[in-house]
């Protein structure tokens, strides 16, 4: 019993942490209809960035999510401004492989500048004098704060209204004076904001970092994304932490060698059975 | 009655420039001129192209973002691997055998994940290949007992050397050029150029995504089975996903759709890796700002959809010197 509710409080961890990236992907897919390949090195960058204010300055966790998040929502939409934002009207796969291409170039440059091997990431206070009560209970209250206040920008702001009509419809959103552009940049910002509050909290889950470090939880929080429903908020969430259950089950029960072999096993399950997702609605197709 | 004079003529010029090739490289081999390590690096690009050219099939012809050839090129060299060591036939029957069962399963496993992924529009195979190619990668890990886990598969009778690779390559090209210009190679390209189109005039569209994603990884075994008797050991390591992505360099730089300008782009960036072997992290740095700069700004490639002809080529030289002479005509006048 005492194991299965550790597995429970590991899954609950592991998972948010998923849900807070597939929320990146979601949000961009939604909008720009592109799988941002790009967005497991927003979590890279963002767990550096974090690395850095706590070895350098000594941050405690608040200030440094913050400049962390901060410094990520910039990089996010510099990104799209340069490498996504020529391609807008360009064949689908061309956009695919220019987000494949900042990948690459985003995670090698790392590399390059700060070495390939493990950078250990220091423990860190929770605010100011305070120390870091349960890590786990923290990411978890983290994530569910970050997800409140992302919910409450989709429906409540005008903003978010601008977002949920760009990604309902391009062209008539700017028929009625949306700003598109500027809509499409704050997605990446807050994507990327999202993205970075998950590497910061992946580095100090798993103690260590390095410049390949986005690609394992980017890929499985994309499965969590298809999972729930690719470009449904809601759908991200719940996917996250699905992926989080399975993954931490499988490893306490069955074999913790086959638990990446799982996952994407439920992404070919998922594909076959209902591909629009656990929250999707089937779209009609029009010529 | 011409056209059929022509068309034999043209491949009559190019056996016989193959040919050529073959004897000039068995020349070479024979006088000395090249050494061992010279001969690994050009089988080993000719095994890149093999399986760049597979991945052609996929991503220039059909369309489709595939992100995994690497999982399919091991596929094929462990099944090769694992028969060879197993059996005991002639060095040729077994070699045959080997290349044919390699691209079988891995064929087989493109099928198993082509399937659920290809009904669907729109951009799941990428991702789906992307965690294929590392499923298989941790299943290869996983199963230690038969494949050697992380260490590797060791000791396997070396069963291919550079002449035996040429050959397959000169055949997988001359498949893949047969295969696209048939009833189904234009079945699959036109889901390229338009799938709703395509589906309209009566073409099954989903048979002929699994269809030419299924030609695409068995090729792609058969590369894989190609580096298992010639590297003699595997291991897990080499087919990381950041080996999927130099195929797929391959590709974008030849330009997706063209057969030859895969084979061109496969022989330099070999060469460029050579050159920059010391240098991996600024190669991959180089080669990745090069896929964006080439995505925004000739999103063809080196050749784009155009083929490199060895008939054709004298007359487009003769057209365009004719052209220069014309504008030059006009320049003086």
């Amino acid at each position: 019993m005492d194991q299965f509710l550790n597995q429970i409080v590991n899954s609950l961890n592991v998972g948010s942490i998923y849900a807070l990236i597939a929320l990146g992907y979601t949000m961009v897919y939604g909008i720009v209809k592109l799988i941002n390949f790009a967005h497991g090195e927003i979590l890279m960058i963002g767990a550096f960035v974090g690395y850095f204010l706590a070895t350098a300055f000594n941050m405690s966790l608040i200030p440094l999510l913050i400049l962390s998040m901060l410094a990520c929502a910039i990089i996010g939409v510099t990104i799209d401004r340069v490498a996504y934002k020529p391609l807008r009207n360009a064949p689908r796969i061309s956009a695919l492989i220019t987000a494949l291409g900042m990948s690459m170039f985003l995670s090698n440059f790392f590399k390059w500048q700060f070495g390939a091997s493990d950078k250990i990431m220091p423990d860190v206070n929770l605010i100011g004098d305070i120390p870091m009560p349960n890590i786990t209970l923290i990411t978890v209250i983290i994530t569910v704060v970050c997800m409140i206040g992302l919910e409450f920008i989709v429906s409540h702001t005008k903003v978010g209204k601008a977002m949920r009509s760009v990604s309902e419809d391009r062209d008539a959103a700017r028929l009625m004076g949306v700003n598109v552009d500027k809509t499409i940049s704050l997605t990446f910002a807050i994507g990327s904001a999202l993205g970075a509050v998950g590497g910061v909290l992946y580095a100090l889950n798993y103690g260590n970092l390095e410049p390949y470090m986005g690609m394992m939880p980017g890929l499985k929080a994309f499965v969590a994304a298809v999972l729930g429903g690719i470009g449904i908020i809601p759908g991200a969430m719940v996917g996250g932490f699905a992926i989080g259950i399975i993954e931490t089950f499988v490893k306490g029960y069955i074999s913790s060698s086959w638990a990446n072999v799982f996952v994407f096993g439920i992404l070919i399950i998922v594909l076959l059975v209902k591909p629009t997702g656990l929250f999707g609605k089937n779209v009609k197709e029009k010529v | 009655m011409v056209a059929l004079k022509d068309k034999s003529r043209d491949y009559s010029i190019n056996f016989i420039a193959v040919i050529l090739t073959f004897i000039v490289l068995m020349a070479v081999i024979k006088a000395g001129l090249i050494n061992n390590y010279v001969e690994g690096v050009v089988v080993f690009a000719m095994i890149n192209i093999i399986v760049a050219i597979s991945l052609n099939i996929a991503t220039g012809y059909l369309g489709q973002l595939a992100l995994g050839h690497a999982g399919f090129m091991a596929v094929g060299a462990y099944t090769a691997g694992l028969f060879i060591k197993a059996v005991e036939y002639p060095k040729y029957v077994e070699m045959i055998i080997a290349l044919l069962l390699g691209g079988l399963i891995a064929g087989v496993s493109g099928l198993i994940i082509g399937i659920p992924a290809l009904r669907l529009r729109g951009d799941y195979l990428g991702i789906v290949t992307l965690g294929f190619g590392e499923m298989i990668r941790y299943t290869i890990i996983n199963l230690g007992d038969i494949t050697g886990g992380a260490s590797g598969l060791k000791r396997i009778p070396k069963l291919i050397g550079l002449p035996e690779v040429y050959i397959v390559l000169v055949l997988v090209i001359t498949f893949v050029f047969l295969f696209i210009r048939s009833r189904h190679g234009r079945a699959i390209i036109s889901i390229r150029e338009n799938e709703i189109a395509a589906e309209s005039i009566g073409i099954p569209t989903t048979f002929y995504k699994v269809y030419g994603f299924f030609i695409s990884a068995f090729l792609a075994g058969v590369g894989g089975a190609c580096f298992a008797m010639y590297q003699r050991y595997l291991t897990p390591e080499k087919f990381k996903f950041m080996f999927s992505v130099e195929l797929f360099i391959i590709v974008v730089f030849g330009g997706m759709g063209s057969i030859t300008g895969t084979i061109i782009a496969g022989g330099l960036l070999a060469y460029i890796t050579e050159k920059l072997y010391a240098y991996d992290e600024l190669r991959l740095i180089i080669y990745s700002i090069l896929l964006i700069l080439l995505m925004i700004f000739k999103s063809d490639g080196l050749l784009g959809r155009s083929e490199f002809s060895l008939v054709r080529t004298p007359a487009r030289i003769k057209h365009l010197f004719s052209t220069l002479k014309a504008k030059f005509g006009k320049g003086v006048a």
